[in-house]
């Protein structure tokens, strides 16, 4: 077994790209369960969102990047907007399959073939949308030790994805202190004691929503720059659960446990998959246990697994508070 | 991840039938829509044998009842101004020899067609060819079918109904188990789905590799499916975790997991691949006055709507039933009245995974298997249950059947590929002016 490549790995997919799309789009859950108690599934619609208003007015409308983060961030509100009317007003698990839906709805629609023209159709979008991005890129050579490994665009990816992240975390943590963080909290533990106090719950509840949304879109942004392609399979509803898994590994509530918690997840799970990789091609695992073609499967595995136990031994996390946050105040 | 394929059960089912007939006279009305993803797959091509074999397009037109159809003309164009005109002889044969290998499109006549035939998919007046390499033979396949662009939305109507009560029963089989252990547990259960997949993958097990007669197969599996997705998943997952006092919501994340796991598992032990059972996979339809249907469909329905009166009658006469209602209502009191709320429980998901694994059985009967096969249905089981009233038996029933005849319905207006949507959007629309769903209690939303 090469450890070297193994530990290589694992550290460059901890602090990847990946890690970073991650993040976000826990920032965005967090916002949404952790402070208001939103049950969003619906937050791969709003990567989907994001993903795609950066691929499709580049590639087909030639418009400017930076014009089309503003168009994709303006398209995040409208889908929150729209997901949020009718379902604000219903309880938690009613509000939870109509956002799951309303993804799907997006998904189904970016890959059908009836649009393909526009958004590509199942194929989803391929080119050099990010190039306006790539070009400002000062570490075109990329990064290569022992144990880090970027490629050039990968690394400016990176860098420039992590600056985002803390920036964003900041003004989230600035947010929930603030006494409007406070309301969003009494919402989650009593909706109907926020209301007696007159205060418009349903509103608090939608800028929750917008908030987190526009983050969930940024991760989509960043999904679609480092791979300069879009591809609507990738934004199912398991993406939306492995966000979860990222939040609630950190610990819902804690402005950084998205980060924390999306660095543990690719670290266990590249870690895994790389041990099991290594042990399969060098027939320390026998082929009639698990086949080349198999270790994805169990990595998957290994995730639902985790995010079950996860939920049965330690659903605050690992740096919740129980007191916090009482997963079921909405129940 | 993974590419998600959805198929519609009778589609599909229908598409299969195609291809084993190649272009058949009874292409029903209403797979329309599917043709235009077969029509492309229709090129067969055959390598051939040597270098001097020459390169051709071919085919044979024929019409509804596979009779020839002489004196059609078709058009070919290819690359440098290639341009061909053929008319199909007495047997509807036509070939073309071609000079280069590159893109051709052939065009049949539409106006040549005899009277009651027509192309069951007007788009596919035109068909595009591949010559990848000089030598080959390829064959062009136009489907014809009895008249269909005269057929009145009567008869479309008509056909897309019963496939939709179809779609809608196979879903309510599966809500009714759903709504059930949700009403009596408050679990929404997003693992419900695996319990499909794995009745379906027993029944594949069972008839292809035990080699059992699939008739056999099927009771078993959805006997199986009682025993270890009902009662054993019940005892050794869900009771333990609700004594320990596990709270709703992260018993539903803890059902995500679960699905997730299971989903990968099968794929792990099964592959990735749709199996068609050894038997019926490919059975011809019967025309039934405007409808065309399957005999395994009206065999597996009738079955199925016994089990829906059969659950019914449960959950109305039975002592168990009542008190799963008493308990759905009031657990505390339902208990402090002396009914065993536990066992009321296990009842309840031992009838709900019998019922959902037969929806399983079903579901592969008609398009086969794959790992994926719960996961597709999920949504629409959910949609069901929240458009009928999250909890209420009834209220799964009739949401099961407006989401069924409303996905194959919207298939007159929307194109095929989304109709799920279309569905999806329905739900959102009903829930804005009827929040608790149709048939749900109003004090329960939020």
């Amino acid at each position: 077994m090469d450890f070297l490549f193994i530990i290589q790995q694992t550290l460059s997919a901890t602090l990847g790209v990946n890690a970073i799309i991650f993040a976000l789009a826990a920032i965005g859950l967090n916002m949404h369960f952790g402070y208001t108690g939103l049950l969003n599934f619906g937050q791969a619609g709003f990567l989907a969102i994001g993903a795609y208003s950066v691929a499709v007015p580049v590639i087909s409308f030639n418009i400017s990047l930076w014009v089309a983060f503003l168009i994709g961030i303006f398209n995040s509100i409208i889908f929150a907007l729209l997901l949020g009317l009718p379902t604000l007003r219903l309880r938690a698990d009613y509000l939870a399959i109509v956002t799951i839906a309303a993804a799907e709805i997006v998904r189904q629609i970016a890959r059908s073939a009836t649009f393909r023209d526009f958004l590509g159709g199942s194929d989803g979008i391929t080119g050099k949308f990010a190039s306006e991005f790539f070009d400002l890129n000062p570490f075109k050579q990329g990064l290569t030790t022992p144990i880090l490994r970027f490629s050039g665009n990968d690394l400016w990816v990176v860098i420039t994805g992590w600056i985002l992240v803390a920036l964003i975390t900041f003004v989230m943590w600035v947010m929930v202190n603030s006494p409007w963080g406070r309301v969003m909290r009494a919402i989650r533990e009593d909706e109907d004691a926020v209301r007696s106090l007159g205060k418009n719950v349903y509103l608090y509840k939608m800028q929750s929503l917008i908030i987190g949304g526009v983050i969930g879109s940024i991760a989509g942004f960043v999904y679609a720059l480092s791979r300069q392609s879009v591809q609507p399979d990738n934004y199912g509803t398991a993406l939306t659960f492995f966000a979860y898994t990222v939040l609630i590994l950190g610990g819902a509530a804690r402005v950084f446990a998205p980060i924390i918690g999306a660095m543990i997840f690719w670290f266990l799970i590249v870690f895994i998959e790389q041990v099991l990789r290594e042990g399969v091609t060098s027939d320390v695992i026998p082929d009639w246990l698990i086949g080349v073609n198999q270790v994805g499967q169990i990595r998957f595995m290994l995730m639902g697994l985790g995010l079950m136990l996860l939920m049965i031994f330690r659903p605050q996390g690992i740096f919740g508070d129980k007191k916090e946050l009482a997963l079921d105040a909405k129940a | 991840m993974h590419p998600h394929h959805i198929a519609l059960i009778t589609d599909l089912e229908r598409d299969l039938n195609f291809a084993i007939k190649k272009i058949s006279a009874r292409l029903i009305l209403s797979s329309i829509a599917m043709l235009s993803a077969t029509a492309g797959i229709s090129l067969i091509a055959t390598p051939a044998h040597a270098a001097e074999t020459p390169t051709k397009l071919y085919g044979i037109v024929t019409g509804s009842t596979e009779q020839p159809l002489e004196g059609v003309g078709i058009s070919i164009a290819g690359p440098d101004g290639f341009n061909a005109e053929v008319i199909t002889d007495a047997l509807g044969a036509w070939e073309v020899l071609i000079p280069t290998k590159g893109t051709y499109s052939a065009t049949i006549n539409e106006g040549d067609l005899p009277e009651g035939q027509a192309l069951t998919d007007p788009t596919k007046a035109t068909v595009k060819a591949n010559v990848f390499m000089p030598g080959v033979e390829l064959r062009l396949l136009f489907p014809i079918g009895p008249g269909v662009k005269k057929a009145t939305l009567l008869e479309r109507s008509v056909q897309l109904t019963v496939d939709g009560l179809i779609l809608g029963l196979i879903i309510a089989l599966a809500a009714l188990g759903l709504n059930l252990i949700f009403g009596t547990t408050g679990l929404t259960n997003f693992a419900h789905g695996e319990i499909l997949t794995f009745a379906g993958l027993l029944t594949y097990y069972l008839s292809a590799i035990v080699k059992l007669p699939v008739i056999a197969a099927a009771p078993i599996a959805v006997v199986l499916s009682a025993f270890i997705s009902g009662f054993l998943q019940d005892r050794y997952l869900w009771k333990p975790l609700r004594k320990r006092g596990t709270g709703l919501i992260a018993m539903l994340v803890v059902s995500i997991g679960f699905a997730i796991f299971l989903r990968y598992f099968f794929l792990f032990l099964f592959g990735g691949d749709t199996r068609q059972l050894p038997q019926y996979a490919g059975q011809a339809g019967l025309e039934l006055g405007l409808v065309n249907i399957t005999p395994k469909s009206i065999l597996t329905t009738a079955i199925g709507i016994g089990f829906i009166v059969f659950a019914t009658l449960w959950l109305l006469r039975t002592r168990m039933g009542k008190a799963s209602r008493a308990v759905a209502d009031n657990p505390a009191l339902a208990s402090a009245s002396g009914i065993d709320v536990q066992k009321v429980i296990q009842a309840v998901w031992i009838l709900g995974a019998a019922l959902a694994g037969y929806a399983g059985v079903i579901v592969t009967l008609n398009q086969g298997v794959s790992f994926l096969m719960g996961q597709d249905m999920l949504l629409l089981i959910f949609a069901a249950v929240t458009l009928g009233g999250l909890g209420t038996a009834n209220g799964a029933l009739v949401g099961s059947l407006i989401i069924g005849l409303f996905v194959q319905l919207s298939t007159l207006f929307i194109p095929t590929e989304l109709k799920y949507v279309g569905a999806l959007v329905v739900l959102i629309l009903i829930l804005i002016v009827r929040p608790q769903g149709i048939l749900g209690r109003k004090e329960r939303i939020g």
